[in-house]
């Protein structure tokens, strides 16, 4: 009989540990990877408890979401993030865990890294404290964000216990739009699911417009699976997946590789797979995105209007009520036109290097406008490195950003990189909740690189297909 | 670990939905090694622009249950959220639903996230608003949310509720115990296992 798992409950289903009495399932985890702000409590509970890491070489850590973007020398200027800093590299080398410091150009975002560095790979089981570990599933892996407690449980047992999810596919059809990116196509899921429709599943995303997709474009889909409610979200592995791996520092070597990408491949969901839902979307209906409100799903296409709040179910009616009063923006006006301060291009959904070469081929030979402060954080050193060589911070420099070091940055701005006061910020981030970017009162408008870049040109959200098209044609 | 099967006490009405973990405690406040002196900074920017928030109402001070709307503790991973309101006081939460990490945070905690109706977590909210003394009650045994002299029947995932009242979550400990299991499921992975056939 035909094997009819889908690719998530084959990887679940190899990595089983045990099953308690209650149902839950103890997941052994292949990839635990940590980073500075979630993890110290945990490696104070190994501490009390005398406990070691179980798989040191299953676990790699980072630093990333307090590092500052200017000057990287140590001591940090914040006495706090120095603390930080010293924990990680205290723990890391007392329990015997590889670091991806500061001073390794190997540092980065810990979601940028993982695939960068080949240690993401299909058909693992990946763990990180921190949400956005749904990135890495664009490889074909069950990857979830976890709290500290968990953090602890896997570094002391490489387990963990979890219910497992329903699984649901997402497919997308037919062609985008020139000037629709992938960050469009899932800023369009989240509007059409909100913001908890995942609550309780694991997302697959199928059809023509993920398989179109290169591997850095399927990480930024992956990556806000979390936002739309649905703690992991992935998409089967293909060749491309394959040939993004061959080569990288931690992915097998020759004949070793071969065996790997041959198993890869055979995880993959097939036509017989069964799912417990299925949604379809229409590329065609896609349009570049905007979020207007203070959760992802609060969002329109740019040739759209704010809406009011009496085109929401009554149940929500207060909570668009408190968005539109938070934004200070008018239902029925554009969202196209409104003024921004700032432009923020990086964080972990879309800091890689195809994020800056979009944003690059936008700002090239243009300006940002006056009282636009315009800001760009490479995902990874790598990726800056990478951006140096072709020249991109010539471009972005020439027309008024500022090119930064490697980190979160103004995604979460536990960084001194933050919105002042009601600063509204075009931002290629991920969560556009109130007070996300630094200020308590300061405002976020989630979208693609290449629009935020066009919004920091003319100093208000614009489309941006009518800056691809060449001059007179 | 204790078993926790009610807790009882009085509650503080937040009655909004998608309370994301942001808010609950704003980013500058992880920039710590431990989790001491979070529960100041709860909701601390909500409170700074909203001064009514019940946060800061002398009325809810001693609160012990929280209730909430829909897909509350949405958004980052950090436990720092439940952590932050465990040291306020608050030791169950009563919502419409909950963000899946937020949840696993919770019951890691010993904390009970139960789910009610919206319908009556309006009524709940509006017995509390109108005297914050009203005896509030949480159990998980029974599945039963208590305001004065009225009942409402709550949910909890079947999991943490078994955990909780059975004293069975130190989730650390029931792991260790499988060493044996653990090191058998790697033997079988092909990836920790250079993909030998």
């Amino acid at each position: 009989m035909s094997d009819t798992r889908n690719l998530f409950n084959k990887v679940w289903d190899l990595h089983t540990v045990s099953e308690l009495p209650n149902g839950q399932t103890q997941l052994f985890i292949g990839l635990h990877m940590i980073h500075e702000v979630t993890s110290p409590q945990a490696f104070e509970i190994l501490r009390g408890r005398n406990l070691p890491v179980m798989y040191p070489d299953r676990t790699i850590a980072t630093v990333d979401h307090i590092v500052p973007t200017t000057s990287q020398s140590r001591p940090f200027v914040d006495t706090l993030a120095e603390g930080m800093m010293s924990a990680i590299e205290k723990n890391c080398d007392e329990f015997g865990v590889t670091l991806l410091d500061i001073d390794d150009e190997r540092q980065g975002i810990v979601h940028v890294v993982g695939p960068e560095q080949g240690l993401t790979q299909p058909g693992m089981t990946i763990v990180c404290g921190d949400s956005h570990t749904s990135t890495h599933g664009a490889f074909g892996s069950i990857a979830i964000g976890i709290g500290t407690s968990n953090v602890a449980q896997v570094l002391a047992t490489q387990t963990m216990y979890l219910n497992r999810p329903k699984v649901r596919r997402v497919v997308v059809n037919g062609e985008l739009k020139p000037g629709v990116f992938a960050k469009d196509v899932i800023l369009h899921i989240i509007r059409k699911l909100g913001v908890q429709g995942g609550v309780g599943y694991a997302y697959e995303y199928a059809g023509e417009v993920f398989d179109r997709m290169t591997m850095e474009e399927r990480m930024t889909v992956c990556n806000m699976s979390i936002e739309g409610g649905a703690r992991c979200g992935y998409i089967n592995p293909d060749q491309k997946t394959v040939d993004y791996l061959q080569g990288r520092p931690f992915a097998p070597k020759a004949d070793e590789f071969d065996k790997a990408a041959e198993w890869w491949l055979s995880l993959a969901s097939t036509p017989d797979s069964k799912f417990d839902d299925v949604v379809e979307f229409a590329a065609a209906d896609i349009e570049p995105t905007v979020t207007w409100g203070i959760n992802p799903a609060q969002s329109v296409g740019i040739s759209e209007n704010i809406p009011s709040p009496e085109q929401f179910d009554e149940t929500e009616q207060v909570g668009i009520a408190e968005a539109l009063a938070f934004m200070d923006l008018t239902s029925g006006t554009g969202i196209k036109g409104q003024k921004i301060d700032v432009a923020f291009i990086g964080s972990c959904t879309n800091g890689r290097i195809s994020d800056l070469r979009q944003a690059a081929e936008i700002a090239k030979g243009r300006h940002v406008a006056d009282n636009v402060k315009a800001i760009v954080v490479p995902g990874s050193q790598l990726v800056r490195k990478q951006a140096m060589e072709e020249g991109l911070d010539k471009i972005f420099e020439e027309a008024g950003f500022e090119w930064r070091e490697a980190g979160c940055s103004m995604c979460l701005a536990m960084n001194p990189d933050k919105l002042q006061g009601r600063e509204i910020c075009a931002s290629s981030s991920n969560r556009n909740f109130k007070g996300r970017q630094g200020s308590p009162t300061g405002r976020t408008l989630l979208m693609s690189p290449a629009m935020v870049t066009a919004a920091a040109i003319h100093g208000c959200v614009t489309d941006v297909r009518e800056m691809l098209e060449p001059a007179g044609v | 670990m204790n078993e926790i099967k009610q807790i009882s006490g009085t509650a503080i009405p937040l009655f909004l939905d998608d309370i994301d973990t942001d808010r609950i405690i704003p980013a500058r406040y992880l920039r710590c090694v431990t989790f001491d002196g979070l529960g100041e900074h709860a909701f601390e920017d909500d409170r700074k622009q909203d001064p009514s928030h019940p946060f800061d109402q002398e009325q809810f001070q001693d609160s012990q249950v929280l209730i909430s709307g829909r897909n509350f503790g949405c958004g980052s991973s950090r436990e720092h959220a439940p952590q932050a309101l465990m040291r306020w006081g608050i030791q169950a939460v009563v919502a419409e639903s909950f963000a899946e990490i937020f949840f696993g945070n919770c019951t890691s905690l010993g904390i009970p996230a139960v789910t009610c109706t919206r319908d009556d977590l309006k009524e709940m909210s509006a017995s509390v608003q109108a005297d914050p003394k009203v005896a509030v009650s949480v159990d998980i045994e029974t599945l039963k949310v208590t305001v004065g002299d009225k009942q409402y029947d709550c949910q909890i995932a079947e999991s943490a509720r078994n955990s909780l009242t059975s004293g069975r979550w130190d989730f650390l400990g029931l792991l260790l115990e499988k060493q044996d299991d653990i090191k058998q499921t790697a033997g079988k992975i092909p990836y920790l296992n250079n993909f030998a056939s």
